[in-house]
């Protein structure tokens, strides 16, 4: 794990100036000042900690993904090779569960990002009440995600006495089309569920972001004759572009993981098993500790991978340091 | 809370307002009130009695009820919160111990090579935790630990470790150099530097990253679900069992849900200027 650490931490601090290299210590080279170890005493213990509880757990996965290893059967315990991974690629449910988290993830960041922005530029304005407002939107990111994807699939999708269908009735009348939500657009339906619970995060960050703009600058600009629209592509946008990264990145890094609403609302049925989820099951119920140890291994890579070529290409956020 | 979002609006915006203005403002508001509704649909269904949460068309009139919330109470759902409780606020506590620390390390005195241990940590992030639930999960089998809370604790301190590291540098990179010079040429030890220097400057920082912890921590499900059973169970596990194992019972739910996510939503309120801050990390400027 830690040599695939440096490669990010490479690509992303590649701009800046004295970074990159690798994490270890140059030998030699560090003993030259006294009092460096005075500097490091205070990182120690955070830094220790976490190298313990996040990588040695992952050293052992990854020697368990070379094991055939089955907890309802400890005497064919052996070591299998690549087997566990062949398995896993060659499973079409895992392939599934690829594909649902890249677009869940994908769907999810993209809608609440989006959302976030215009509620953000919504609440960037003054206006009675603007901050029972901000109030109102900000519950969702509130509720415990558990509670929200119960919410969502007792309170709100269920056919019988769902708030949805209730509402079709209501307008509708007694004919009204009654949608069975989570059977018929399962996708779709923990997708909506996530995006509420995370577009008040985006709009928060982003919030922060508008809130920060030097306000002269474009009152300038107005002065000059620009139109809102100008200022707003020319200028707040720019501005915002940080902002909009890490809101993207810190939503990816969360929703990437969603465990709560796959397991809530659909038990990983109807297609949309995430990673998570799959790995959960081969190892909580399926007890196959080779296999899923396999799979925490190909989304470890893959994360890695992903967040690397979009830490390099497309973020400007690790570029610039301030200090 | 309102005054605070109005204070950070400059004067520069004192213009007239047209009707366009105006009516941006009612879209706000109809906006808010859209993403508000389903929370107030919850709040409304745990004060109904069940007959009058079941009904469709929906009833938004019923009469109220305490029924959800005397049957919620009823299934003890005291220890689990309580577990709850526990691990979220100490595990807040040993973040903010441990990350001010290296927070300082990373930005005031930076150590060598101070943007890779800052990755390093953020990269710890994107390690997807369900990777490392097997081996953590065999390890407390070992050594006896499963169904433990302090376990739970130990692990929601390193999880959210990383992000506090993070917003505290960026908080205590605001400190101006200026200040921390004069306090070294008015020989001012490290002790007072960081009492009357550092502490007035990143007290709101540690309140959102404190905040933020606490927020991870107590919503986490997968790895409280995995480690922990009767003894140690929290209160999001509670609420997954107790739905399975009651059969549905909306206003149950309901109450259930709000009762869960009220410590939360009382922090979030209560300190949503912090939360806006927080979140900015004041990373990027």
């Amino acid at each position: 794990m830690s040599s695939t650490t440096t490669v990010t931490a490479r690509g992303a601090t590649s701009g800046a100036p004295g970074g990159g290299r690798s994490t270890g210590a140059a030998p030699g080279a560090a003993m030259r000042r006294t009092g460096e170890w005075a500097r490091r005493a205070p990182l120690l213990p955070a830094l220790v900690l976490t190298v313990i509880v996040t990588q040695l757990p992952f050293v052992v996965t990854i020697v368990t993904s070379f094991i055939s290893w089955n907890a309802y059967y400890p005497d064919r315990r052996h070591f299998a090779g690549l087997e566990n991974f062949q398995t896993v690629v060659s499973d079409p449910d895992a392939r599934k569960a690829i594909l649902v988290s890249v677009t869940l993830t994908l769907s999810v960041v993209l809608v609440s990002l989006l959302l976030g922005l215009v509620s953000a530029l919504l609440l960037d304005r003054k206006f009675l009440g603007r901050g029972i407002v901000r109030t109102l939107m900000i519950t969702p990111f509130l509720v415990v995600p558990v509670a929200a994807a119960l919410l969502w699939k007792h309170a709100l999708y269920n056919p019988e006495y769902g708030l949805f269908d209730g509402l079709l009735k209501l307008v509708l009348g007694s004919n009204a089309p009654q949608v069975d939500w989570i059977g018929q657009y399962p996708f779709a339906s923990v997708m909506f569920a996530i995006v509420w619970q995370w577009t008040p995060f985006m709009m928060l960050i982003l919030l922060a972001g508008l809130q920060s703009r030097p306000l002269d600058v474009v009152e300038a600009a107005r002065i000059d004759g620009a139109s809102s629209w100008q200022i707003f592509r020319h200028m707040t946008l720019p501005h915002l572009r940080s902002y909009i990264e890490l809101a993207g990145l810190l939503g990816t890094i969360y929703v990437v993981q969603n465990f709560d609403h796959v397991f809530t609302i659909t038990s990983g049925g109807l297609g949309t098993a995430n990673l998570p989820y799959y790995i959960y099951q081969t190892f909580y119920t399926a007890h196959d500790y080779g296999l899923a140890s396999a799979a925490g291994v190909i989304v470890v890579v893959l994360t890695i991978a992903v967040a690397t070529v979009a830490l390099r290409t497309v973020f400007s956020l690790f570029k610039e340091e301030n200090r | 809370m309102s005054a605070t979002t109005a204070s950070t609006a400059p004067a520069l915006r004192h213009r007239k307002r047209s009707w366009g203005e105006r009516s941006l403002g009612l879209v706000a508001w109809l906006v808010g009130l859209i993403f508000f509704f389903p929370f107030l649909w919850m709040v409304l269904t745990s004060f109904h009695s069940e007959a009058d949460a079941a009904t469709n068309p929906p009833s938004f009139f019923a009469p109220l009820s305490l029924e959800g919330y005397r049957d919620f109470f009823a299934a003890g759902p005291l220890p689990p919160l309580i577990n709850s409780a526990t691990a979220s606020i100490v595990s807040t506590l040993l973040v903010i111990v441990l990350a001010f620390p290296a927070a300082y390390a990373l930005s005031i005195r930076p150590v060598r090579k101070w943007t890779d241990v800052l990755f390093f940590f953020l990269s710890t992030k994107f390690l997807p935790v369900v990777a490392g639930l097997l081996p953590i999960y065999l390890f407390a089998q070992q050594v006896g630990l499963l169904d433990n809370i302090w376990l739970l604790v130990l692990f929601y301190t390193v999880m959210n470790l990383p992000i506090a590291v993070w917003m505290l540098r960026s908080f205590l990179a605001e400190v101006p150099v200026e200040m921390l010079e004069a306090a070294q040429v008015d020989g001012a030890g490290l002790l007072t530097t960081m009492r009357k220097i550092i502490a007035p400057v990143v007290t709101p920082g540690i309140a959102a990253a404190a905040l933020i912890c606490f927020i991870f921590s107590w919503n986490e499900l997968l790895f409280a679900r995995v480690l922990t059973a009767t003894v140690s169970e929290t209160a999001p596990v509670f609420l997954t069992g107790f739905v399975t194992s009651q059969g549905l019972f909306l206003a149950k739910v309901c109450a259930a849900s709000l009762v869960v996510s009220l410590p939360v939503l009382i922090a979030g309120f209560a300190a949503q200027d912090k939360l806006v801050q927080g979140l900015s990390m004041g990373a990027v400027r």
